[in-house]
C-alpha cells in the first residue's frame, strides 16, 4: 500500500496500471485526457505492459476495446461528454457482446453550447445501453471502483461492461490522498487475470455477432432438439445478468473491504436511522449534501442522505428494503445534475418508479442542480431541501421539478 | 509481379463453405474465396455491416470456416486494430488480421477509422470489395459509385465523380496498395499472398472491383464477362503501389504494352442496365478520359 496525492484522473490511471490492463484505446477530451496521458507514460516507461492504441476518435476507441476484449485482452478506455456520446452506438455493441470493458467517464456537460464543466448528462444519456454505471464521490473511490469494476464485469454470472463515472474537475482535477495497492499479488488475489469467455481463434473458428433472427433457431446438428435462442433470448440473458449486479456488487464490495479496508456498498447513507426526509442523489452533489443534512439537523429537520453508487442496474430491491426499514420517511428530495429534457431528473424518475412499484406513497421532490458545472453549495441544497420539507409537512406533496441557483425568471 | 501463378498453384482448401447467403453471380464471393485461400488458416477477419455480413450466414449457421468478428459499419479499421492489439499483447503476432469491407463501409462511413489504422501503421490487411453502391441495403449511391450510374438514390444517374480510394490509401505512405478484380482470381490471390508475406508488420490495402448482378443490372451468368470488360475497357485498372512506386499489372499492363487491344468503354456501359440513362455524349467524354489515361500509362510504362 502506498499513499499518493492524486487527482481523480490519475487515480483512475493508477488503478488501470495496478490491475494490469492489456489494451488501452482512447482519444483526448477534456476533462478526461489526463487519464490517458498518464497511462501513455506508464506504457512508455515500461511500468505497464499494455498495447496503447492512440485512435482517431472515441468511436474507434470503444471499437478497439470491443475487438481486443473479444480477442481475449483486459481493456480500458475513458471519455467525457461529446466523446462518450460519439461512443453511443458501440456502447450497445459492447453490452450486447457481453464484454467486461471498463470505461472511466469524467462527467462533463455535452454541447451545445460548448461547456467543459461537469454534469452527468453525458453518462445518464447512455443509461439504456446495457452498461453497469457506478458513480464515485472522491478519488479514493475512483481508484477502488475501477478495480471492483473489472471484478464485477469479468464475473461469469455478469459479463457486462462497466462505466465508472466521476464529476469532471470537482474530482478529475482535484488532488486528494489516495491509497494505492502497489502489490500486484494482492490485487491478483482479489482480481485474477482475465479469463475471456469469447474468443477469436483460428484453431477453433467461430463467427461472432452473426445476424440473429427474432425467432428461435435450432442447432443445425440437432434439428428440432437443441434450441439456440435468438436475438430476444440474447437480450433477455443480458437483462437477467444485469439484475444480478446489486447482489454481486455487494459481495465484491465486501471482499474488497475485507481485504483492503474500504467499503462502499451500492449506496452510501448518512444520518438515515431516524430520518424523516431523505436527500437523494449521485456523485459529488450528494457528497456535498452531507453538510446540508448537518445544517438542517441543526434547524430541527430530521434529514438523512442517500448517495447512490450503483445507478444501473437501478437497485430497486435494495431501495425498497431501505424504505421499508425506515418507516419514518415522509419525503424524498432528489437532486439531479442531469435532466431528461421535457420531464425531470433521471434519478428522480427512476426512484419514483421504484417507490410506485412497491406501493410506497412517499412524496418525491426534484431539484435540477449544477447543470454545466454551475456551483452548488451545501447551503443551497439545504435551503431547497428545507422548502420541500416544509411543503410536505403542510401536505403540499405535489411539486414540479425546480432548478436551483438559476438566474432566470419563470 | 514476380512469378506468374497457375490454377494448380492455388490451394485446394476452402474457407467459404457451401450455403453462403450471397446472391448467385456475386463478385464479392468469388473475390473472398480466393482472398481467404491466399491468407490461409491462421487468419482472423473483421467485417462491418455489408453484403459480407449476410454472406457469412445467419445465427447459428456460419458459412465461413475462419474466425470473424462482426463490427459496426464505420468501425472496421478500429476493429482490426483492436484484434491486432490484443493478439500482440497475448503473444500471437503471427496471426494475419484481415479487415474486409464494402465500398460504402470503406470510402464513406468507414474512411476515418481506416485512415486512423493506416496512419498508425497497424499490422493488418484491409480489403475493400467495391460493388460501387450500398448493395446490401438495396443499391443506394456511395462515394465509390461511378458517374452516371443508376442507383435507388440516383434515379437519373449519379451526377458526381467517384472517389479514388486506392490513391487516398497510397497517400498514407503505407507500403502496399493494390487493385484487383474479382474475375481475375489468380491476380487477386497473388496480391493477397504478397500483402501477407512481403509487407507483414504494416498496413496493406487491396481494392477489389466486384461486379454485382442485381445492383448493376446484368444476369448472374455474365459476372465474368462484365468483370473482364471492366478491365479490358480501361475502366478498372490493375496496379500495385509498392512503397510509393506505381506499377501496372496483368491485363492492364498487357494493354499498355500493346499485347491486348483495349475495348471501347461503350461495350462495358451498354452491358449493364445501371448505365441506361448515361448518354452517348457522356460515354464519348468518358472514352476520351480513358484514352488520355492510357496515353499517360504508355508514356510511363510502354
Amino acid at each position: 500500500m502506498a499513499k499518493l496525492l492524486l487527482n481523480g484522473n490519475h487515480a483512475a490511471a493508477n488503478a488501470c496500471k495496478d490491475v494490469g490492463v492489456q489494451v488501452i484505446a482512447a482519444y483526448p477530451i477534456t476533462p478526461q485526457s489526463p487519464i490517458v496521458e498518464r497511462l501513455s507514460r506508464f506504457v512508455d516507461d515500461g511500468k505497464l505492459n499494455a498495447e496503447f492504441v492512440r485512435v482517431e476518435s472515441e468511436h474507434s476507441a470503444i471499437t478497439v476495446c470491443i475487438a481486443a476484449s473479444t480477442t481475449g485482452a483486459r481493456v480500458f478506455t475513458a471519455s467525457s461528454a461529446n466523446g462518450l456520446c460519439l461512443m453511443h452506438e458501440q456502447l450497445h455493441w459492447a453490452a450486447g457482446s457481453r464484454l467486461p470493458i471498463v470505461l472511466a467517464c469524467a462527467n462533463r456537460a455535452p454541447a451545445a453550447p460548448w461547456n467543459v464543466w461537469t454534469d452527468e448528462q453525458d453518462s445518464i444519456s447512455q443509461r439504456d445501453t446495457g452498461w453497469v454505471q457506478l458513480y464515485c464521490e472522491d478519488n479514493q473511490e475512483i481508484y477502488d471502483t475501477i478495480i471492483q469494476a473489472y471484478k464485477l464485469g469479468e464475473d461469469p454470472e455478469i459479463y457486462a461492461p462497466v462505466m465508472v463515472c466521476f464529476d469532471g474537475y470537482i474530482l478529475s482535477h482535484t488532488m486528494m490522498p489516495v491509497e494505492t495497492i502497489d502489490d500486484s499479488n494482492l490485487i491478483k488475489e482479489f482480481l485474477p487475470p482475465y479469463k475471456p469467455h469469447t474468443h477469436l481463434d483460428p484453431n477453433d473458428p467461430c463467427i461472432v455477432n452473426l445476424v440473429t433472427f427474432p425467432w428461435i433457431r435450432h442447432d443445425p446438428d440437432k434439428p428440432g432438439i437443441e434450441k439456440m435462442g435468438a436475438y430476444p433470448e440474447f437480450r433477455y440473458a443480458l437483462q437477467q445478468s444485469l439484475l444480478k449486479v446489486p447482489e454481486k456488487f455487494k459481495k465484491i464490495d465486501k471482499e474488497f473491504g475485507d481485504k483492503f479496508g474500504r467499503y462502499y456498498g451500492i449506496y452510501k447513507e448518512y444520518l438515515c436511522d431516524d430520518a424523516e426526509f431523505i436527500i437523494f442523489g449521485i456523485g459529488t452533489l450528494a457528497c456535498e449534501a452531507r453538510i446540508s443534512a448537518d445544517l438542517l439537523r441543526k434547524q430541527g429537520f430530521k434529514v438523512g442522505l442517500i448517495n447512490l453508487k450503483l445507478y444501473r442496474p437501478f437497485p430497486r430491491d435494495d431501495l425498497i428494503e431501505f424504505i421499508t426499514k425506515h418507516p419514518d420517511i415522509k419525503g424524498i428530495i432528489v437532486f439531479d445534475r442531469n435532466l431528461s429534457y421535457g420531464y425531470e431528473g433521471a434519478v428522480c424518475t427512476d426512484l419514483k418508479s421504484t417507490l410506485y412499484s412497491a406501493h410506497f406513497d412517499i412524496p418525491v421532490h426534484n431539484y435540477i442542480a449544477g447543470i454545466g458545472g454551475r456551483n452548488i453549495t451545501a447551503e443551497q441544497i439545504a435551503s431547497a431541501t428545507k422548502k420541500s420539507c416544509e411543503m410536505i409537512l403542510k401536505g403540499q406533496i405535489d411539486k414540479k421539478p425546480e432548478w436551483i441557483n438559476i438566474d432566470m425568471e419563470d | 509481379m514476380s512469378k506468374i501463378l497457375k490454377p494448380k498453384d492455388i490451394p485446394e482448401e476452402e474457407f467459404i463453405l457451401s450455403g453462403t447467403r450471397a446472391c448467385s453471380g456475386c463478385g464479392l464471393s468469388l473475390a473472398y474465396r480466393f482472398a481467404l485461400k491466399a491468407l490461409g488458416k491462421n487468419t482472423i477477419i473483421t467485417v462491418p455491416a455489408s453484403c459480407s455480413t449476410v454472406l457469412h450466414g445467419m445465427y447459428p449457421c456460419a458459412a465461413v470456416n475462419l474466425p470473424m468478428l462482426n463490427t459496426a459499419f464505420e468501425s472496421t479499421g478500429a476493429s482490426a486494430s483492436g484484434i491486432r492489439a490484443a493478439l500482440n499483447i497475448l503473444g500471437k503476432k503471427d496471426i494475419t488480421v484481415l479487415a474486409w469491407a464494402g465500398d460504402g463501409g470503406t470510402t464513406d462511413i468507414g474512411i476515418q477509422s481506416l485512415s486512423g489504422a493506416a496512419e498508425r501503421g497497424t499490422d493488418i490487411i484491409y480489403a475493400c470489395y467495391d460493388n460501387e453502391a450500398y448493395m446490401n441495403t438495396g443499391t443506394q449511391r456511395s462515394g465509390s459509385t461511378p458517374f452516371g450510374a443508376y442507383t435507388t438514390t440516383t434515379p437519373s444517374g449519379k451526377k458526381q465523380r467517384r472517389k479514388n480510394m486506392p490513391k487516398i490509401m497510397a497517400a498514407h505512405g503505407i507500403p502496399y496498395v493494390a487493385t484487383a478484380n474479382a474475375v481475375y482470381p489468380i491476380d487477386l490471390f497473388q496480391k493477397f499472398r504478397r500483402a501477407k508475406d512481403e509487407f507483414k508488420g504494416d498496413t496493406r490495402y487491396i481494392h477489389i472491383f466486384s461486379p454485382c448482378p442485381p445492383g448493376w443490372g446484368f444476369e448472374p451468368q455474365d459476372l465474368i464477362k462484365i468483370g473482364k470488360l471492366g478491365t479490358e475497357t480501361g475502366i478498372w485498372d490493375l496496379y500495385e503501389i509498392i512503397n510509393g512506386k506505381f506499377t501496372l499489372n496483368n491485363i492492364t499492363m498487357k494493354i499498355v504494352q500493346g499485347k491486348i487491344k483495349r475495348k471501347p468503354v461503350v461495350d462495358y456501359f451498354r452491358a449493364q442496365k445501371r448505365f441506361n440513362t448515361l448518354s452517348n455524349n457522356a460515354i464519348r467524354r468518358i472514352q476520351e478520359e480513358i484514352d488520355k489515361k492510357f496515353q499517360e500509362y504508355e508514356n510511363s510504362f510502354a
